[in-house]
């Protein structure tokens, strides 16, 4: 079983876009400019995202799940680990360490299929399903490997 | 470190040089710059003082006025001090990024060398670019002359620079008039005007590794109005830096700036408002008047943004009949310098009466003989005790009499 909240930090997800307490015009920070993690941020790319010290402007901290109608799911039985998906993931949304794919970040997943029209196994390790269909069902549907046409 | 430059104390430049070497002293780090006729030879002598030396700065050239403006925001939002140049159409170009500098509250310096807006196409000055960019959240700045080109530029960086301000300045000079005319201009040294301007402290800079910032987010209906708000109370607020900055730099020369320049105001009945050159042409009017017993007298708007609205109205409401000049084409309405003096006098009890001439479009000549008869269709317009004339009209133009509207007040 996947666990949804794959290495997901404290923070991950926790406000909707555009979600947040509207404060006044004297509370706003000058030219817009958005720190992206609280304190000091030096040794930041040595972190992995889960141990990063996000600030509320980040959008790690936003989820944006309900842009999605149809959600990748992930078959960790068929993947072969070639990070074909990782690499293109246009939102980062693929979650791989030590070169092991490990599932989606479902907070910022917005449904967009380049994991699955990449993904090269026989049967695909990634497949689109209704937003509102478990894990669980959704594994159960996996299709057979296919044979190879003559 | 940078050669030295050799300077006297007085030396003959015209506006852009004097320009050019106010951005050599204040030791600009970025200047990226695409050259238009007639602010060329400001970016073109920075060029010159990089490539031999006499500043370490970087001189990017680009493909267009808008990557002009952008490579100055993408420096600035690094930290460095930044200022490039432009008129006219170049500064047409850059409209889009102006809004982007001032809303991400970068503070450089654009030298703009007023020119008018094609078409027709035109070399000359007139102020269709400075009015393009009043609107644009930056603090604008006028020099009537060569000596005011080099000061303000050196201000301007102070101002802007100042951390309860954070804000672009534009430092104006009227094409060819201000910018090709070499007049002696009394410098500062190198050391002093560093001194003056100091080192820039980096707001929020994209090069501090231990703080990661966004610029440029977007914001909705939910934030955009409280952001331009925040914008609009830090470009009014900048008025007492600006005040600051002046004092400073009147210590320092001896040459004292005001955001609203009165000149023979104390007991004048009769005034012109203007900005740039003119302002020189209407005082040697005004002082020819006197001698006939007019009362003349003559406003120059040093601060155009933040627009001095008080100060303007301080300074006019005593007056009989004004006339407010704008040398820009006012596309289907007064003038916009009019429109604000005009607002800014309808809140004084004795509202004097205020007129409205579109002149000197495309560099046409303003002279003192011009000057002299719109100071006495004022004098015509305060005797009768109402205006006289249409409320706007163009002045020095060809053919039939141009102008609309009269008055209902008598």
């Amino acid at each position: 079983m996947q666990d949804l909240k794959l290495k997901a930090a404290e923070k991950r997800g926790i406000h909707q876009l555009g979600g947040d307490e509207l404060v006044g015009w004297d509370e706003v920070t000058q030219g817009i400019i958005l720190t992206s993690f609280e304190g000091d941020a030096s040794d930041i790319v040595h972190k992995k995202a889960e141990e990063r010290d996000y600030s509320d402007f980040n959008s790690y901290t936003a989820t944006v799940a309900s842009w999605r109608v149809k959600k990748p799911v992930f078959n960790i039985d068929v993947c072969i680990d070639c990070q074909n998906c990782w690499v293109w993931c246009p939102d980062t949304s693929i979650i791989s360490r030590d070169k092991q794919m490990l599932g989606i970040d479902y907070d910022h997943c917005k449904g967009c299929e380049v994991c699955v029209e990449v993904c090269p196994t026989n049967p695909k390790s990634l497949l689109m399903f209704n937003e509102q269909e478990d894990l669980e069902t959704a594994l159960s549907q996996w299709p057979e490997k296919k044979k190879k046409e003559k | 470190m940078a050669e030295k430059f050799d300077l006297n104390e007085r030396e003959v430049w015209d506006g852009n040089y004097a320009a050019s070497q106010a951005l050599r002293q204040a030791r600009v780090d970025v200047v990226a710059a695409y050259p238009i006729t007639p602010s060329t030879p400001i970016v073109e002598n920075y060029g010159a003082y990089v490539a031999n030396g006499y500043v370490d700065g970087e001189f990017v050239m680009v493909e267009s006025e808008h990557a002009a403006m952008s490579g100055c925001v993408g420096a600035s939002a690094a930290g460095g001090r930044v200022a490039t140049a432009t008129s006219s159409q170049g500064f047409a170009l850059m409209a889009e990024v102006l809004y982007q500098a001032s809303g991400m509250r970068l503070p450089i310096v654009l030298t703009v060398v007023n020119r008018a807006l094609a078409s027709p196409l035109n070399v000359r000055g007139d102020h269709g670019d400075m009015y393009l960019g009043r609107d644009s959240g930056w603090i604008q700045i006028d020099a009537f002359n060569a000596q005011e080109a080099y000061d303000l530029t050196l201000c301007a960086f102070k101002i802007g620079e100042n951390h309860d301000v954070r804000l672009p300045v534009m430092v104006h000079q009227d094409g060819f008039i201000t910018s090709h005319t070499a007049q002696n201009v009394y410098p500062l040294s190198d050391e002093k005007a560093y001194e003056f301007i100091g080192d820039i402290v980096p707001v929020d800079d994209m090069l501090d590794f231990s703080r990661p910032v966004t610029y440029g987010a977007q914001t909705e209906e939910d934030w955009h109005f409280e952001h331009k708000a925040k914008q609009h109370k830090a470009l009014m607020d900048s008025r007492t830096v600006i005040d600051d900055v002046f004092a400073e730099f009147e210590k320092l020369t001896g040459r004292k700036y005001n955001r609203v320049e009165g000149y023979d105001m104390d007991d004048a009945e009769v005034v012109i408002v203007a900005l740039g050159t003119t302002v020189e042409t209407a005082r040697v009017a005004a002082q020819e008047l006197r001698e006939e017993g007019v009362k003349a007298g003559v406003v120059g708007i040093r601060v155009f943004r933040p627009f001095p609205f008080d100060q303007v109205r301080d300074m006019l409401e005593n007056a009989k009949s004004i006339a407010v000049l704008d040398r820009s084409s006012p596309g289907g309405a007064m003038g916009a310098f009019f429109n604000e003096v005009s607002a800014a006098l309808y809140t004084t009890p004795n509202r004097p009466l205020i007129t409205n001439y579109i002149y000197g479009l495309g560099g046409r000549d303003f002279s003192v003989a011009e000057a002299k008869r719109i100071f006495l269709e004022q004098k015509a317009n305060a005797d009768a005790g109402h205006i006289t004339t249409d409320i706007q009209q163009f002045s020095g133009l060809r053919g039939p009499h141009l102008g609309y509207f009269q008055t209902k007040r008598s």
